[in-house]
């Protein structure tokens, strides 16, 4: 057994977990990075579009290159970053329990924040479970970070932005993409990722969803089918699509695991990806000393976790008495506005709101 | 959904381009007949301004609230250097100015194989639907750094509005 | 738009560029000789080789394969070296490696000591 200790621990090594490493760096606070993956970056090295915001928030520029600039100031400035190392628990005090090369790993820490992003949700249908039904993340991610295609065509479900966003990314890895459904009215994501596979011939059905999946040993065939506000299938409006990819985009849930089996109090937000860490706006937990950072506080977009992540980074160091109660306030509220200004407009709207019931509840919670 | 980010919309991802014009969005049908100019085909507010940045002489303004849709100043020459700063591939260029009733259109391309000069192709309008041919005049990529290129292809003035894309033809023979 | 003459690997692309070269690792699927990408995961590889399929369930033996390709789901789990229920997404091949496909939960295929009996 190895047993590291450290002032601060961040779980996870993605933007929100690499962000705050670089911030504790930056502050001398000795921090240690965590990673089940043998590769650092979260989900940013299969992002090969580039980013919207300001300069600032890096607009312009591809995921990855982003996920090579963090890597880089974290070399830069010798920040531990352990991969090939999940973690198992964080206990009292803090110990986090890890496993590394097949031995259990532990680090002391006086405070541990949680960037442990999200995972892709499943929908439910029959044929559901062939191998070619995966998450449109899944996808992504094979295609653009392992240059491997899972299939020649595919049918995407969902028209969200990762809906979109993989549809044209998947066009631009050679496999065809024979329709995108959406069972809502209106497309949910940006209409400039609609509208680059529109122009593509690529059919935008809203109102329509997947009915089935067929073929065997892996997907062959699926049929959609249009649908009522209510979800349900209308008769007569089945189609069939030969492909043997499906990729399933409808929507994110917040990794807390972890942080359940600490109980830390929770609270559901539909919008924001469900169960999710109680926290207030400094991103702390009602456990003291847990905080969290990036998809695990909320589902958004990696510009938001990297905020998140330097915001929480102030807190913990704050928290731990390495940061003056004044300079750790005057950077909070850059960064919030910052956070502000990410989430401004009709589509950030909600997440602001959502955000805001949250830090109440918070409040409200005893 | 807001209705606000469905008024620039005929359908999803189909633009209404008379609106946009009305609402001074989109450059008036004269201004394309002088020459080159660039068209912004953003219609949503997302905080986004790299477009406002990549204009060298300031004609891109969204100012400090950047959700903003971003107004271009008529005296827009088409050099492209915005175009491929988009971050959601919606920026063209296009000239209605070129003689025997012809435009060009410049539209932002990743993808892989490239065409050739002269190469003659389909021209695609924003529901993918071929509404004539196009000739590729030039294919290049303005920033040495970023990959995405900027493809110029010569239509017929009367499609200046409608063609965003464009596919190879097919030869005889090949499936789908 | 497929330039690649069949391969299910990119071997070029727009915004990556071409494949950059990288070292062959073996590994095998049920006996079955695969040649791997040194640093890639063990999915990937088999996905290349146009494997979809990796386990069954318990009671159905329905086959299940990739979901998430990130670690969270366990859908692509397999018996790796021996030892089932591993993670084939966030696994790094290596070199003489057995992946078996899983039936179920799987088996140990290790003695207590941890050695491994099973020769290829």
């Amino acid at each position: 057994m190895t047993q590291k200790r450290c002032k601060i621990a961040v779980i996870g090594a993605g933007p929100g977990g690499l962000s705050a490493a670089i911030r504790l760096a930056e502050l001398g606070v000795e921090v240690i990075v965590l990673d089940e993956k043998p590769a650092a970056g979260g989900q940013l090295f299969k992002q090969i579009h580039k980013f919207f915001g300001s300069e600032h928030h890096m607009a312009g520029v591809r995921g990855f290159e982003i996920g090579n600039l963090l890597l880089d100031r974290c070399r830069e400035l010798g920040v531990p970053i352990l991969l090939d190392t999940p973690v198992w628990g964080i206990f009292p005090g803090f110990t986090i329990a890890a496993e590394s090369e097949g031995e259990t790993l532990t680090v002391e820490a006086e405070a541990v924040i949680a960037a442990t992003g999200a995972g892709e949700n499943a929908l439910a249908f029959p044929g559901w479970t062939l191998p070619g039904v995966m998450g449109a993340g899944a996808a992504q991610t094979l295609v653009n970070f392992y240059r491997v295609r899972p299939g020649r065509r595919a049918l995407v479900v969902g028209a969200g932005n990762v809906g979109l966003i993989v549809s044209y990314q998947l066009l631009q890895a050679g496999i065809d993409v024979a329709a995108v459904v959406e069972g809502q009215e209106q497309v949910g994501g940006y209409m400039v990722h609609a509208s680059k596979i529109r122009r593509m011939s690529v059919p935008l059905l809203t109102r329509h969803t997947v009915v089935s999946a067929a073929g065997t040993g892996r997907v062959e065939s699926c049929r959609v089918a249009q649908v009522d506000a209510f979800f349900a299938p209308q008769e007569g409006t089945e189609k069939e699509y030969q492909v043997d990819m499906i990729c399933v985009a409808v929507g994110l849930s917040p990794a807390v695991e972890l942080l359940r089996a600490m109980e830390v109090p929770m609270c559901y937000v539909g919008e924001l990806g469900g169960h999710l860490p109680l926290h207030n706006d400094a991103l702390m937990t009602k456990r003291e000393g847990i905080f969290v950072a990036g998809d695990i506080s909320g589902i958004e977009e990696a510009s938001s976790a990297m905020e998140e992540g330097r915001l929480a980074a102030v807190s913990a160091a704050h928290y731990c008495g390495c940061v003056h109660d004044v300079h750790a306030e005057k950077e909070k509220i850059q960064i919030r506005k910052s956070l502000a200004a990410l989430r401004s407009g009709p589509f950030g709207d909600v997440i602001m709101k959502k955000k805001q019931t949250i830090f109440g509840r918070f409040r409200n919670a005893c | 959904m807001p209705a606000d980010l469905q008024r620039y919309l005929l359908q999803p991802g189909v633009l209404d381009i008379p609106r946009m014009q009305e609402d001074g969005l989109y450059p008036s049908d004269e201004r394309i007949r002088k020459g080159p100019i660039a068209v912004l085909e953003c219609s949503q507010e997302i905080p986004c301004n790299p477009c406002e940045t990549a204009c060298k002489k300031g004609f891109i303004e969204i100012g400090s609230d950047i959700t903003a849709l971003p107004r271009l100043d008529p005296e827009c020459s088409g050099c492209g250097l915005c175009l491929p700063r988009c971050p959601g591939l919606s920026i063209f260029i296009v000239d209605g100015s070129l003689p025997g009733d012809l435009a060009s259109v410049t539209i932002p391309y990743e993808f892989l194989p490239l065409p050739e000069v002269d190469e003659v192709v389909d021209a695609l309008d924003r529901w993918g639907e071929r509404v004539c041919d196009a000739r590729i005049v030039s294919i290049k990529r303005q920033y040495p750094r970023d990959l995405c290129y900027s493809i110029k292809m010569e239509i017929p003035f009367s499609q200046v509005h409608t063609v965003r894309h464009f596919r190879k033809k097919r030869t005889t023979g090949e499936g789908k | 738009m497929d330039s690649d003459g069949g391969t299910l690997r990119i071997t070029d692309h727009p915004i990556l560029g071409p494949m950059p070269p990288a070292g062959e690792v073996t590994i095998y699927f049920n006996g079955r000789e695969i040649t791997a990408r040194e640093g890639e995961t063990v999915a990937a590889a088999l996905a290349a080789e146009g494997i979809s399929a990796f386990r069954t369930t318990v009671k159905r033996k329905e086959s299940r394969g990739i979901f998430c390709a990130i670690g969270r789901c366990t859908d692509c789990a397999m018996t790796v070296n021996g030892i089932p229920n591993i993670r084939t997404c966030i696994t790094t091949v290596e070199e003489n490696m057995r992946v078996e496909s899983q039936e179920g939960l799987g088996e140990w295929r290790i003695n207590r000591n941890g050695d491994d009996t099973e020769t290829v």
